[in-house]
This record gives C-alpha cells, structure tokens and sequence, in this order.
C-alpha cells in the first residue's frame, strides 16, 4: 500500500512463478527462453535475496532463466520463503549490461581445438572464418554450472550453431574453448565432455582456493582473442607462476 | 604429532566426506558430501566430534589400516560390518553402531557392509585434510576436498583432528532400519509437464531397479521409459540432492550428493529428503518404487526425521562391558557360520 503503482511489476512474485523441487529447494522460473533481460532478472533476484537473507535460506543458484532457491525446511517452509520471494522487489528495471569484459588469449585449431576443421566443414566457412566469427563477439556470462567454473557464455553467431558431437569425448583437456548450439565454454577441468573443441586457453577459470572461486561473475563479458603457439607457451607459464591475470576492461 | 591412520587397503571408492560444501553452486561447485547425512551424524555422535567432523565414506567394504602416532576411537555407522581390531597378535572383533577405542599400532580390518551399500566411518577429532571452499568434502569431478579430489588409495596417512574430550565409548542400543519402509517418496515437478499422462503414470506405477550404472553422482534406473510430451530437453535450470532427471532414454537417473548444480534434462520429480539418505544405500539390483507426496508433506517427513535422529543421538548409552565380550563372541561364530549382517535375525 501507497507503492508508486509502477513498481509493482519490479515485485518477483509478479515476474516469475515457483516451481516445486522436493523440499529442500523451489525455482523461481522468470521466463522459458535464453534471453538476457530475463537471465539479469534472475541475477538481480539472487543478489536481491541474498541481501534480504530470510531465515532458513541456505543458498540460490542462479540459471539461464530461473533462481534455485535452497532452503532448509527444518527452519521454513516452501510456503513462508515464497511469500517472502515473492513480496522482494527487484527494483530497477535492469537490461543486462555487462559489468566487465574480460580478454582471453586463445590457441585456435590443431592440437588445441581439434574440432575447428570439422567446425568449418560442417558450417562450410575456412577454418580462419571460424575463428574470425568465435572471437569477433563479446559474449555475456549467463550461468555458470555443470562443472565448477564453467561459463555457459553466449550468444554465438547462428552460422556457428551446431548440436553437441553425438559420441562425446571421455575426456576433454582443461583450458579447452569450445561451442554447442548458440553457446560457448571454456572447461576448467578435464571432464568428460560433447562441446565442439575450438581451442585452448591457458587462462585457470577455477580456483577453490580463492573465494570467489571462478575467475568469472554472471553478467561479465567475454572477448577471445587468437595467438600464435609461443604467445600460448608464454601465458601457460606466466599461468604455472600463479603471475597471469587476462586482461579486463570496465565498459564506460 | 596427534594421531593418524595409515591406510593399507582402502575400501572401494572409499572418500573424505563431511556435510558438504554449502554456498557455492553458484559457482557451479557441487555440495558433495556423504550419501547417507544420517550415518555421518550418529558416527560423530558415538566418536564425540561435531556433526560437522569430516568422516571417511565406505562403499561395499570398509578399509584396512594401522592406527599411529596415538590411540582413537573409531565408529561405524550406517551398515552392519565387523570391525577387527589386532594388538600384538590378538584380534578382537567388535560390531557397527558403537565406539571401538583402538590403541597406537593396532591393525583394524573392516569387512564387507550389511544392509546397505554405504556406511560412514568417524574418527574421534575427524579426517583433517585442509578446508576447501569452507568443507573437507571430496569432489571427485572437481578434483579437490578431500585427499586432493580423490579416493583414498593404499599408502595414504589420514591426519586425525584433536580428538574431544573422551568419557566411555558409546553404543548406539537400537540401530535404525535402513530399508526404505515402501515406495521411495517424491515431490512431482518441476517439469512433470513435460511427460505424458501415461508417462507419469508409469513413473508413479511401475517398478524400477538401480541399473550398475550408480555412483556418487547418481543411480541410472531400469525398468518401463517413460513417455514426453514433447523431448527430455529443457533450457538448463537448476538441481537438488534427489532430482530425478530423464534424458532422451525415458529412463530416470535420481541424482546424489555429487550431483552437478544445473542440467537440461527434464526432472520428473525430486526425492523427499528424508528418502534420500535411503536412496544412497541401495545398491545395484535393488527394486524401487516411487509415491507422489506434497511438499507440505515432504516437508513434514523430513521434521519427523529429524525428531527421530534426535531420539537416537539421545539414545546413546555407555558401551555395556559384560554385553561387548557376548557380542565379540557372537560374531566370531557368525563369521565362521558365514553371516555377514549383525541384523540377519532381528
């Protein structure tokens, strides 16, 4: 009551609706789709609860497009948390402008991305148009997940959308960049994988040691930027030296 | 130098586990953990340590190990197991469920498990291996926690915490059932819409059996695919201990501790929480089935869990002397009779 009528549509429980997941978490879904007004809706909510920190609230994990709330329902209930989430507003409208766009050093095709040359075959570009078209984007960090510190970053350019391999690797080398559908990644360890293999990037994504423990925060961007094999060699060592951090701009 | 275990023979997929890595998710670092919270808290409760206290995680069998460097007092908790313990050439045997105070240079022999294909083995003072990331968990996946991201391996020392404060070994009288009573329950959603009806009738109708594709990560089920509406493939969102995710097979795969944080299969539905320390003891083979509850009512069983953990941790009693010589002498004739379980007659 007395709200200025126009920021009730910032309320979550107006944008999004909650999805049961067993009783130790609930998603609050803000839309279907890959979009990035709807993944800064989802970064805002998680910031926005975490500074609200209701009682029993353990931890969120943000999505492409939904929040997963974790809750322990020893100390709360689905029902008490989501109408407190639900009465949290999100405030500004926020559009998802990136917050920092990183510069990362990339060792494309041979040994290092071994799938560039079917890249081109599949998508009838040279190896070189490839990777003119993987590095000539800035892409935003969406969500990070599946292993620790890997980015799902996007979007891709459509001529580059191609599904994951149909048998995928047992073991995919840590640093390798990679793309499946309008997606790119990089793996920050080795992990059984189906992403197309591009390159490779000395640059460590994932320290549990340091916390934050990723090098990346969702809503940063991403430029990949192509070197020779030396220029690889060089920051691989600079990386083993714990003396390497990849350059990293603040748009105006 | 405290007390430490030199591990001659670990059991299988033996790992350092605690109540897992809280808070990071975000960051795509999986909680982890041991598969059964319930035999991790009465293990450190009959050590003396913290619910907090990194244990050691046995799958199938315990380990084989020399205790060094001072005594401890060790406890077996979640499955049935004969614990051997040698000094100086006389072997004493001693059952799951109770404190073992086992001198310095003692062998300990732990067999294979009963009743489940977990169990959880505390140390009075807990494994202590560093904190990673605010827990002592192993990540397998992620390589670190732990023993460096892995399982233990033969060789390894296990650095034992400051052991509290010790009063007389603790028995646990009555050891919980560890059988799910019925159907496993679960919480339907969050994307039970994308499956047919006839779908998630078969989901909630049917027999499943834990395929031996089952680990840490999650138990891959046999039995009747279930039908989509549309394809298993989702926009990726987020997952909990217990999701039951179907990819494009139509079979269900319940996902566990180390489970990863987001997936773009459709999840069915979500294991209650106080089935899951259930789920994680079955073993390959087992026959399962599911039942639909609310949350209301998911929720209500995890308090009820709860009040009667409580019931047991305030069961523990002083280990009764006169009863651990019948008991030592019990097994040793089982043993020689073949029985493995210490609840084959209950």
């Amino acid at each position: 009551m007395g709200e200025p009528h126009e920021r009730a549509d910032g309320r979550i429980g107006a944008l999004a609706r909650f999805l049961p997941v067993g009783d130790t978490a609930f998603a609050v879904e803000f839309g279907a789709r890959i979009a990035p007004n709807i993944n800064a809706h989802v970064h805002r909510a998680a910031a926005v609860l975490a500074e609200a920190a209701p009682a029993g609230l353990v931890e969120t994990v943000p999505t492409f497009r939904s929040l997963l709330v974790h809750y322990d329902p020893t100390l709360t209930s689905a029902a008490a948390l989501q109408d407190i989430v639900g009465a949290l507003d999100l405030g500004e409208a926020t559009h998802g402008a990136l917050a920092r766009i990183w510069r990362i050093p990339v060792l494309y095709g041979g040994e290092a991305g071994p799938d560039l040359d079917d890249v081109a075959g599949v998508t009838g570009l040279s190896p070189e148009e490839v990777v003119v078209r993987h590095a000539g984007e800035v892409y935003r960090v969406y969500v990070q997940g599946f292993l620790p510190g890997f980015a799902y970053m996007g979007d891709l350019v459509p001529e580059l959308d191609l599904p994951r391999l149909s048998t995928p690797r047992v073991r995919v080398p840590p640093g390798s960049v990679a793309i499946a559908q309008r997606m790119t990644g990089i793996y920050p360890v080795a992990s059984p994988g189906g992403w197309r293999l591009l390159g490779n990037t000395p640059v460590r994504l994932f320290d549990p040691s340091h916390s934050p423990p990723t090098l990346f925060a969702p809503g940063d961007g991403v430029r990949f930027v192509p070197v020779d094999a030396d220029t690889h060699a060089d920051v691989c060592r600079q990386v083993a030296d714990s003396a390497y951090l990849p350059d990293c701009e603040v748009p105006a | 130098m405290s007390a430490r275990l030199h591990v001659t023979q670990p059991g299988p997929q033996m790992t350092v586990q605690d109540r897992g890595r809280i808070g990071f998710q975000a960051f795509g670092v999986p909680v982890c953990g041991a598969l059964d919270m319930v035999a991790l808290r009465l293990a450190n409760a009959l050590v003396g340590n913290a619910p907090d206290a990194a244990a050691l995680e046995c799958r199938l069998a315990g380990p084989a190990f020399t205790v060094e460097g001072g005594p401890a007092r060790l406890a077996l908790a979640g499955a049935s197991a004969t614990i051997e313990v040698t000094t100086e050439g006389d072997t004493q045997r001693f059952p799951a469920w109770r404190a073992v105070d086992v001198p310095a240079g003692a062998r300990v022999r732990i067999g294979a498990l009963g009743g489940s294909g977990c169990a959880v083995l505390a140390v009075a003072g807990g494994i202590d291996v560093p904190l990673v990331l605010g827990s002592r968990a192993t990540d397998l996946k992620g390589g670190f926690g732990g023993l460096e991201g892995r399982p233990v391996a033969p060789g390894d020392v296990l650095p034992l915490g400051p052991a509290p404060a010790a009063g007389p070994p603790l028995e646990l009288p009555r050891p919980p059932a560890l059988a799910p009573e019925g159907p496993l329950r679960v919480v339907l959603g969050p994307q039970a819409d994308a499956f047919t009806e006839d779908g998630l009738a078969t989901f909630l109708g049917t027999p499943y059996r834990v395929s031996r594709e089952a680990d840490r990560m999650g138990m891959r089920l046999e039995g009747a695919p279930l039908a989509f509406r549309e394809s298993a493939d989702i926009v990726s969102d987020g997952i909990a201990g217990g999701s039951i995710q179907v990819p494009g097979s139509g079979l269900p795969i319940v996902l566990l501790a180390d489970h990863q944080t987001i997936g773009g299969y459709a999840k069915i539905a979500t294991l209650i929480s106080a089935d899951l320390p259930a789920a994680g003891r079955l073993l390959p083979g087992a026959e399962l089935r599911f039942a639909a509850v609310s949350v209301a009512e998911a929720e209500e069983a995890r308090r009820r869990l709860e009040t009667e953990i409580g019931r047991l941790l305030a069961s523990l009693t002083p280990v009764r002397e006169g009863a651990r010589i019948d008991e030592a002498a019990l097994f040793g004739e089982n043993l020689i009779s073949g029985v493995v379980s210490a609840f084959e007659s209950e």
